[in-house]
C-alpha cells in the first residue's frame, strides 16, 4: 500500500491500522522439518503460549497462513517442497528462519544440506540457536511484530 | 564357539569365524551369501537388524564390505556377516527374499555407495533426489566440494 | 501551485515486486523435465516395493501424495496412496526429505565430538543417540566407565524416555483429534526439559553423554528435582487414562486399527514399542542389558493386538516402569568420578591446565587431534523409545571414526507402514504413523 501524498492522515492511519491487524493475528504454516520442530511445538503448547499473541492456530495449508516459520535442517530433496509451499502462500508473507541449520546450514556443512535457507526464500528474521528454545523463537516473532509495526518490513 | 554357530561352520568350510570385542563375526564369501544366511535363519537368527556397508578404498584388495547384522530373540544372540565385494558394478544377492525388513536398509546400501542387490524388489535411491548423481558415502565423494544444487548461491562451500 | 492533487491509488497487479523472483530454487517443471520424473511427480507411477496380488483398475483408483509437508505426518514423510474411494489398496512411503549426510559428517569429526553429530539424529531421545554411540567408543577403546557415571546415563536415558513417549501421546492424540494430548504432553515435558537445562545445559541436543563418561556431574539438589517430576507425572498420567482409556471414541477409532501380526513384525525387523505391542516380549534392557541397567527392577510392557490402542497402552506402561527405574537410580546413585579417569581420553579440569604441565598437553592434543581409538569394529544397541537404536562404528587406529552408521529404528518400523495400512481409511493412515511414532530425523539421519 503506497501512501506517498503528503499530509494525508488517513492513508497513514489506514495503514497503521493494516499492519496492527496483521501482526496481531499472523497464521503461522506448520513448516517443522527436524529438531527445531519439537521447540515451535513447545512455543505454542501450554508453558510458553504463542496463542497470546494470536498465533496458536498453525494452519496446515499455506493458503491460509501468513507466516513461515522455517524450523530445522532443509536438504537438497526438500527445498523445491519450501520454494513450492512459500510461492503457494498469499501475500503479505514473512518468513522466520528458526535454529543453525535453517539460518546457513548450522553445524552440517555437507553436500546433503541447502546451506541456509535465504537461498531459497527470502528470510525476515533469523532465529540463531541449536535448537533456539522457546524465549529465543518468540523473541524473534515478536521482532519481526515490531519490524513490521515500524514500517521497517515492507511487504 | 555355540553349537548353532558350530553346526552353520560345519555346513559352509569357507566362512571364516572371528570374534570382535566379544561378537561373533563370519566373514562370508560373496558367492555364498545368500545360502549362508538362509541357513543362519534357519538356525535361529529370525531378525536381520541392519545391513550396511563400509568404503575400503584402496586399503583392502576388495573395495566394499557388506555387513548385515543379525539377532536371535530365542538364543539372545547376534551374529554379523561379513562380505567383501570388489570395485567396478560391485554386486551381490540381496537379502530381501529372507527377510524383507533389510529392504530399506538395501536400497541404502546403494544409494549411499552405488553396490547393487540382485533379487531386490525396488532399488531406487531412498535418501537423496532421484536424478542425484554419485554415491556420497564412498571415501572419493568430498564432504561438502559438490557444488551445491541452487548454483545462484554466492555461498556455496 | 496546482490545483490536482494526486494520490496514489494501489492497484493490484501494478505493483513492482518486492522480491525479484529467481529460479533459485524454483521446482523447475518445464521441457526439460524427463516424462519419467513428472509421472513421479505427479504420482502417475507408483513403484510397487511390496508385491500386492490384486492389479490395479485404472478408472477406480486414484494415486494421491501426503505429504512432505502435512501437519499429521510427523515431520518430512512422503507417503504415496492409491485410493479407491477412502480405502487405502497401496501406499509407499519416500523418505530423505531430512537427509543431512550425517554419516559423513561423522568422519569427519574426532571421537569426542561424534556426540554432538548423533545427538541430532533421534531428536526426540538425542541421549540414547549419544548413549549407542558412547557405547561403541568406549567398547573398540576398551574403556570401561566408573558406575556413577553408568548410573547417570540410566537417569538420563529413562527420563528421555518419559519425555519422548509423552511426545509421542501428544502428537497421537491430536492427529486423532485429542487436541488436549497435545497440551498435556508438552506441559509434563516441560518439567523434565527444565531438568535437563539443569544437568546438561541445553533442554535438546545435550552432547552430555560422551565416550568416557559423561559431560559434568549432577548439580546440587537434582534429588529434589527428580522426586518432583515423580511425583507430578504419575498423577498426570491418571488425567490421560481418564481422557482417553475408556473414552468410546477413541476405542473406536484405534481398537483394530493399524494391526501388524506379530510374524510381520519380525520380518520386517520392527522393534520397540510397536513390536511389544504385538505381545512379543522383546527389549534389548532385558536381552542384552547395557549400562548397568540390570542392577534395577522393571517389567516389560507388552500388548496383545498390535492395533494403535495397544501401542498407545504399551508407551503409557513404559512410561511408569521408566520411572520405577528413575527411582530405583535416584535412591541409589553410587559416588564416584563422572567420567573415566584416563588422561588420553578424558580432559583433565580447567583449572589444572594453569598448573600442569601434562594436563596442557592433554588438553591440546584432545581437542585438536582427538584421542586415537584402537583398530576394529564393533555393534552396539540401546532401547530407545522407538526400537533398537544401533551404532556400527568402524575405526581404522585413527583419531576420526572411519565408518559410523547408525541402525536407525524409525527406518526401520517405516517399513511396517505399507503392512499396516492396506486396506483402512484415509484416517486410520493418520493414526498408524502417529502410533509407529517415526522420528525423521532417525529415519533419514
Amino acid at each position: 500500500m503506497a501512501t506517498t501524498a503528503p499530509g494525508n492522515l488517513l492513508m497513514t492511519t489506514v495503514e497503521r491500522a493494516a499492519r496492527w491487524a496483521r501482526t496481531r493475528s499472523m497464521f503461522p504454516a506448520t513448516f517443522g522439518l527436524a529438531c527445531c520442530a519439537i521447540e515451535m511445538m513447545a512455543t505454542g503448547a501450554a508453558h510458553y503460549d504463542l496463542a497470546r499473541f494470536g498465533m496458536e492456530v498453525f494452519r496446515a495449508s499455506p493458503r491460509q497462513a501468513d507466516l513461515m516459520i522455517v524450523a530445522g535442517r532443509v536438504s537438497q530433496k526438500m527445498a523445491p517442497v519450501l520454494r513450492q509451499v512459500y510461492d503457494q502462500m498469499p501475500d503479505p508473507k514473512w518468513v522466520v528462519s528458526m535454529g543453525a541449520c535453517a539460518s546457513t546450514g548450522g553445524m552440517f556443512n555437507n553436500y546433503a544440506l541447502v546451506q541456509g535457507v535465504d537461498q531459497v526464500v527470502p528470510v525476515d528474521i533469523y532465529v540463531p540457536g541449536c535448537p533456539p528454545g522457546p524465549q529465543s523463537l518468540m523473541h524473534g516473532i515478536l521482532s519481526l511484530h515490531d519490524k513490521i509495526m515500524s514500517g521497517e518490513i515492507d511487504h | 564357539m555355540s553349537p548353532v554357530l558350530a553346526t552353520l561352520a560345519a555346513a559352509f568350510g569357507s566362512v571364516i569365524w572371528e570374534e570382535s570385542h566379544g561378537q561373533d563375526v563370519a566373514r562370508v564369501p560373496s558367492n555364498d551369501w545368500l545360502a549362508f544366511a538362509q541357513a543362519a535363519k534357519d538356525a535361529g537368527f529370525e531378525v536381520c537388524v541392519d545391513v550396511t556397508a563400509v568404503d575400503w578404498m584402496r586399503q583392502r584388495p576388495e573395495r566394499y564390505e557388506v555387513v548385515a547384522n543379525l539377532l536371535s530373540m530365542s538364543g539372545r544372540t547376534r551374529l554379523r556377516l561379513i562380505t567383501t565385494v570388489g570395485r567396478g558394478e560391485p554386486t551381490i544377492d540381496s537379502l530381501t527374499p529372507i527377510w524383507p525388513g533389510a529392504n530399506y536398509a538395501e536400497r541404502e546400501v546403494y544409494d549411499m555407495f552405488g553396490i547393487h542387490f540382485a533379487g531386490h524388489p525396488d532399488l531406487t535411491r531412498i535418501l537423496m533426489p532421484d536424478d542425484w548423481e554419485g554415491h556420497p558415502l564412498r571415501k572419493d565423494f568430498g564432504v561438502g566440494s559438490v557444488p551445491v544444487q541452487f548454483k545462484a548461491s554466492h555461498q556455496v562451500s | 501551485m496546482t490545483d490536482e492533487k494526486t494520490v496514489d491509488v494501489w492497484v493490484a497487479g501494478t505493483e513492482e515486486p518486492q522480491f525479484q523472483p529467481t529460479d533459485e530454487g524454483a521446482q523447475e517443471l518445464g521441457l526439460t523435465e524427463s516424462d519419467a520424473r513428472l509421472a513421479d511427480q505427479y504420482g502417475r507411477a507408483v513403484d510397487d516395493d511390496y508385491v500386492f496380488d490384486d492389479e490395479v483398475v485404472d478408472e477406480e483408483r486414484m494415486i494421491i501424495n501426503m505429504g512432505p509437508q502435512h501437519p499429521s505426518t510427523h515431520g518430512v514423510l512422503r507417503l504415496q496412496l492409491e485410493l479407491e474411494g477412502e480405502v487405502i489398496r497401496r501406499s509407499k512411503p519416500i523418505i530423505g526429505y531430512l537427509h543431512t549426510g550425517m554419516e559423513k559428517t561423522a568422519e569427519q569429526l574426532t571421537f569426542s565430538q561424534g556426540p554432538t553429530n548423533v545427538t541430532r539424529m533421534d531428536y526426540l531421545a538425542p541421549l540414547h543417540c549419544e548413549l549407542a554411540y558412547s557405547l561403541a567408543v568406549e567398547r573398540l577403546a576398551g574403556v570401561e566407565v566408573p558406575p556413577r557415571a553408568s548410573a547417570i546415563r540410566v537417569l538420563m536415558t529413562e527420563l528421555n524416555r518419559v519425555a519422548s513417549h509423552l511426545v509421542a501421546l501428544a502428537t497421537n492424540g491430536m492427529d486423532i483429534g485429542a487436541v488436549s494430548m497435545m497440551i498435556y504432553g508438552f506441559r509434563e515435558r516441560e518439567s523434565i526439559l527444565a531438568f535437563f537445562e539443569k544437568v546438561t545445559g541445553l533442554r535438546m541436543n545435550h552432547n552430555y553423554i560422551r565416550p568416557g563418561g559423561v559431560a559434568a556431574d549432577m548439580p546440587p539438589g537434582w534429588k529434589d528435582d527428580v522426586a518432583a517430576i515423580l511425583e507430578d507425572i504419575p498423577r498426570r498420567l491418571r488425567l490421560y487414562d481418564d481422557l482417553l482409556k475408556e473414552n468410546p471414541i477413541w476405542i473406536a477409532r484405534t481398537q483394530g486399527v493399524g494391526v501388524i501380526e506379530p510374524e510381520e513384525a519380525i520380518a520386517l525387523s520392527i522393534t520397540g514399542p510397536a513390536l511389544r505391542a504385538t505381545g512379543i516380549d522383546w527389549d534389548i534392557r532385558k536381552a542384552f542389558p547395557y549400562s548397568g541397567i540390570d542392577q534395577y527392577e522393571f517389567d516389560v510392557v507388552v500388548g496383545t493386538r498390535g492395533d494403535v490402542y495397544d501401542r498407545y497402552q504399551v508407551k503409557i506402561g513404559e512410561i511408569r516402569e521408566s520411572l520405577k527405574i528413575v527411582t530405583q537410580v535416584m535412591e541409589t546413585m553410587p559416588r564416584g568420578d563422572y567420567r573415566v579417569d584416563d588422561a588420553k581420553i578424558t580432559p583433565p579440569p580447567r583449572a589444572r591446565i594453569d598448573e600442569s604441565m601434562e594436563a596442557l598437553i592433554h588438553h591440546f592434543k584432545l581437542f585438536t587431534e582427538g584421542f586415537k581409538v584402537t583398530a576394529g569394529e564393533t555393534y552396539v544397541a540401546v532401547e530407545s523409545p522407538r526400537g533398537e537404536l544401533g551404532c556400527y562404528l568402524v575405526s581404522d587406529g585413527g583419531a576420526k571414526p572411519y565408518r559410523m552408521h547408525t541402525r536407525a529404528p524409525s527406518f526401520y518400523n517405516l517399513q511396517a507402514l505399507p503392512v499396516a495400512m492396506g486396506d483402512s481409511l484415509v484416517a486410520d493412515t493418520i493414526a498408524t504413523i502417529a502410533s509407529m511414532d517415526p522420528v525423521m530425523g532417525d529415519v533419514d539421519r
